[in-house]
């Protein structure tokens, strides 16, 4: 390293806070970040690490005002004496959501925004488009329209688009959020490509580590309450207690090294999957899994949900689902899994009446249900969306949950205790008369299944529950779920989330352009590289590990790795 | 997917082709021509030339269905009411009457009123056509920059496109939320009251308007993330010069606007064409 460095980003006792908060979200942080370093910034939701990123960008203090001190200066110059608009291009930003990024109609347009905006001449502009999409892989789409590309695609546009600046800094806010799997994967790789090629500075606002750590980093800060923790390199981090003490979840093959009662510290290089020192831990890794009994319950229940032979289509030309066969008990927890266009979100809309199939009959309790409108239906399968902002129609908790029920004529002296009963379920009766806007998303999203759980259904289905919550909002609201489980609510799961199957749903279902491709256990899944691929998905880090230390059956050994830990949760 | 109302694709039709800036001036001229003159032969002949354009530029009739029958419904209303207040308006304007059918009380069914009723309804019913060619085959950034390019500020002229792109966005969505609400009891079909049918759209639209604004947001954070409104101009990426195809098509449309105005000074000497004289 060399002896005198000078950080092109620098934060000197820097505390910020919003006018709308009674406390400061960043306190008294210092932070040097130098050229050409990759950093992962980690933290819970509300730790205040998108915040730091705003002061970066320069949304903070010129969008979202608050209170500022200390000093912030970006290549030796304070933030807050200049503008958005220089400091964009110094750092360009990624979004979160590539899809309110994309603010051009096609992919060309969009790269070519910000030149538009510095009134780049027509000729020139072309030029520079066609240069930075060939740079991310994007020059033969041109044309197209962000409705036909992937999230991946969206992904290397949105990068393409900040790189046409020619910043020095990349700032990603977030990066993984709305990706599946394989898709979050790649714009990792995509990401450590391009700080090898250009050398940038790259910064990650992530909460998914493991996911990240998929490639190097340099350093990772871990931020909490506003303090910035730790300032470390992956594998001391990782060695630390720190993460599972502030809500971040560690690598799953960690915590199956610590099952097996491995000591984690720096030497076995645990940052990361590939730099792990095998040698040291094959030993107890496999004493650990020839340990572990292997769990076989199997209560039987009676069906609940048939689906027999279901086609659908929209338009007459292309099936979105195509033969469907699936029989559910009564009491199930199940994943349906798959890409984006994979018909999942349909099935679901197909089961609660929102489409009709054009072939094939739906069993419930085995009666056909093929004549019951959304209304009918809506006593026995509830559907909970992924956003609950598009759900929440009344300004207080009470009225929000009671919706349902009063629109059915329920008398309102039992409205009451209905209500009161399923808030207490859902953990939400102390906050009975407040308005929803106080509620955080997690708990927005707990009301939104309160308003479908008071209609007391069979079955519900949820279209992606934990998206964009941390560790420990996503452990809360995942035991949540199986206390209704365990109520006996059948339920069904939406999900891109890998560790949402492998931890809570013993059956996934993962469909791939309409047909269903597996439907099988987790374990199973997550270690079948055919089914991963058709289903955007990638192989758990489990899978890997299981390799490294020479276990030949690697779905009995992930298998194992979730019956041990669902003996220590119970 | 469901073919999306109003959604821009692109076609290599003549129509397409055109830039956002001749078809918008075109629409004018036409639904101007239109607008002004109450000659029927008129009418239906920039009636027949916009069908036929709908045709070359390939629109698929399930595109604009919906569209149609609102419109359609809509004009039947407005022609009924019409003729309840106002039963003798065609007799006042051509000056003859020829009963047809006597009705109740002192309503009785002309010849004239029939004719003005129905000059009055093909006037409205020819401008859907010009109206879905001009949203369905214009690409909204293209348009942007043809209104930017006629000297209408940038930002305006963005907005505009904004709206024009996000307009299928919202319409999905607010299917969605439909879809979720009438499974929590919410009955929007007939079966309910006015009363209770407006309450309950509104239980649909705050949830569309509060996901919509969050979107708004984000979009802005993009935009200003990315220099937009630093300067006072900007350049655009997408722009169309005016071809030779252009000026053929201005000069035709407004053509066609002088003849209605010509067929109306000289031919009708009045805005009316009078076939009873």
């Amino acid at each position: 390293m060399p002896i005198k460095r000078t950080p092109i980003i620098e934060f000197e006792h820097f505390t910020f806070q919003y006018y709308s908060q009674a406390q400061p979200t960043l306190y008294d942080v210092n932070l040097k970040i130098y050229t050409g370093e990759k950093i992962l910034i980690v933290g819970p939701s509300g730790s205040g690490k998108s915040t730091l990123g705003y002061c970066l960008n320069g949304l903070i203090p010129f969008y979202y005002k608050g209170s500022l001190q200390g000093s912030l200066t970006v290549k030796g110059v304070q933030t807050k004496d200049q503008d958005i608009f220089t400091l964009s291009k110094i750092i360009g930003t990624v979004l979160q959501d590539t899809d309110s990024q994309f603010v051009g109609l096609t992919v060309g347009e969009d790269i070519a925004f910000a030149m538009e905006n510095d009134n780049i001449p027509f000729d020139e502009m072309h030029q520079r488009v066609l240069k930075v999409s060939s740079m991310v892989g994007m020059e033969n789409y041109l044309l197209s329209s962000p409705y036909e590309l992937s999230g991946g695609q969206k992904q290397r546009t949105s990068l393409a688009g900040v790189m046409i600046d020619e910043v020095d800094v990349l700032l990603f806010d977030e990066p993984l959020a709305n990706l599946d799997p394989a898709t979050g994967k790649t714009a990792i790789e995509i990401i450590d490509d391009i700080h090898k090629q250009s050398g940038k500075t790259i910064i990650i606002i992530e909460h998914r580590l493991e996911d990240v750590l998929h490639r190097e980093v340099d350093r990772i800060i871990l931020i909490n309450e506003g303090h910035i923790l730790a300032d470390m390199d992956p594998h001391s981090l990782v060695s630390s207690d720190l993460l599972i003490r502030n809500g971040i979840r560690e690598p799953l093959y960690v915590t199956a090294m610590k099952y097996a009662h491995i000591p984690v510290t720096p030497e076995i290089k645990p940052g990361h999957i590939w730099s792990l020192q095998v040698e040291k831990i094959k030993k107890p890794i496999c004493d650990w899994y020839q340990s572990v009994e292997p769990v076989t319950e199997k209560k039987s229940t009676p069906l609940i949900l048939q689906l027999q032979d279901i086609c659908f289509s929209y338009d007459g030309l292309r099936f979105v689902l195509n033969s469907i066969n699936i029989d559910i008990n009564e009491g199930e927890m199940l994943s349906i899994i798959g890409r984006n266009g994979a018909g999942k979100t349909t099935l679901a809309k197909l089961l609660c009446g929102f489409v009709k199939e054009d072939s094939g009959t739906v069993f419930y309790q085995g009666s056909n249900i093929r004549s019951k409108s959304i209304k009918e239906r809506a006593e026995f399968i509830g559907y909970v969306m992924q956003n609950p902002n598009q759900m929440i129609s009344k300004t207080m908790i009470f009225d929000e949950v009671a919706l349902g029920l009063r629109l059915r004529h329920v008398p309102e002296e039992e409205i009451r205790p209905r209500v009161e009963k399923v808030l207490k379920v859902c953990g939400l009766l102390p906050f009975i008369h407040w308005p929803i806007s106080c509620l955080s998303w997690g708990q927005k999203k707990r009301v939104t299944i309160a308003s479908i759980l008071v209609l007391e259904p069979r079955i519900i289905i949820l279209d992606e529950p934990t998206a964009g919550q941390d560790y420990r909002h996503y452990t809360e609201f995942m035991n949540f779920l199986v206390e209704i489980n365990r109520l006996g609510v059948t339920i069904i799961l939406i999900t891109h989330d890998m560790h949402l199957m492998l931890e809570y749903t013993p059956r996934s279902i993962a469909l791939s352009a309409g047909r269903i491709l597996a439907d099988t256990s987790a374990s199973s899944v997550l270690t079948d590289l055919e089914v991963i691929k058709q289903a955007n998905l990638k192989e758990t880090s489990l899978y890997h590990l299981a390799q490294m230390v020479g276990i030949p059956d690697e779905t009995s050994f992930v298998q194992r790795f979730i019956d041990h830990e669902r003996q220590i949760r119970k | 997917m469901k073919a999306r109302l109003f959604s821009y694709n692109y076609i290599d039709t003549f129509i397409h082709r055109l830039s956002g800036f001749t078809k918008l001036i075109c629409f004018l001229f036409l639904t101007f021509a239109v607008m002004y003159s109450y000659d029927i032969r008129v009418i239906l002949f920039i009636m027949a030339f916009s069908i036929s354009l709908m045709y070359i530029s390939r629109i698929r009739f399930e595109q604009i269905r919906l569209m149609v029958y609102y419109v359609l419904i809509f004009l039947l209303v407005n022609a009924i009411i019409t003729f309840f207040f106002s039963p003798e308006e065609g007799v006042s304007i051509y000056g003859t009457r020829h009963e047809l059918i006597t009705l109740f009380g002192q309503y009785s069914l002309t010849l004239e009123q029939l004719f003005y009723q129905s000059t009055k309804l093909l006037k409205y019913a020819s401008v859907i056509p010009l109206g879905m060619i001009f949203l369905l085959t214009t690409n909204p950034s293209e348009f942007a920059s043809s209104l930017n390019g006629v000297g209408i500020n940038y930002k305006i002229a963005y907005a505009v496109a904004l709206t024009l792109r996000y307009f299928p966005d919202v319409q999905r969505v607010y299917t969605d939320i439909s879809m979720a609400q009438q499974a929590r009891g919410l009955e929007m079909s007939a079966k309910a009251n006015l009363a209770d049918r407006f309450k309950n759209s509104l239980l649909i639209i705050v949830p569309l308007i509060f996901s919509t604004l969050d979107r708004v947001d984000m979009i802005t954070n993009a935009m200003d993330l990315r220099g937009f409104g630093k300067e006072k101009k900007r350049t655009w990426y997408v722009r169309k010069q005016l071809g030779r195809e252009d000026y053929i098509s201005l000069f035709v449309c407004a053509f066609l606007f002088a003849l209605s105005l010509a067929v109306s000074a000289f031919i009708n000497q009045s805005r009316f064409y009078n076939p009873f004289l």
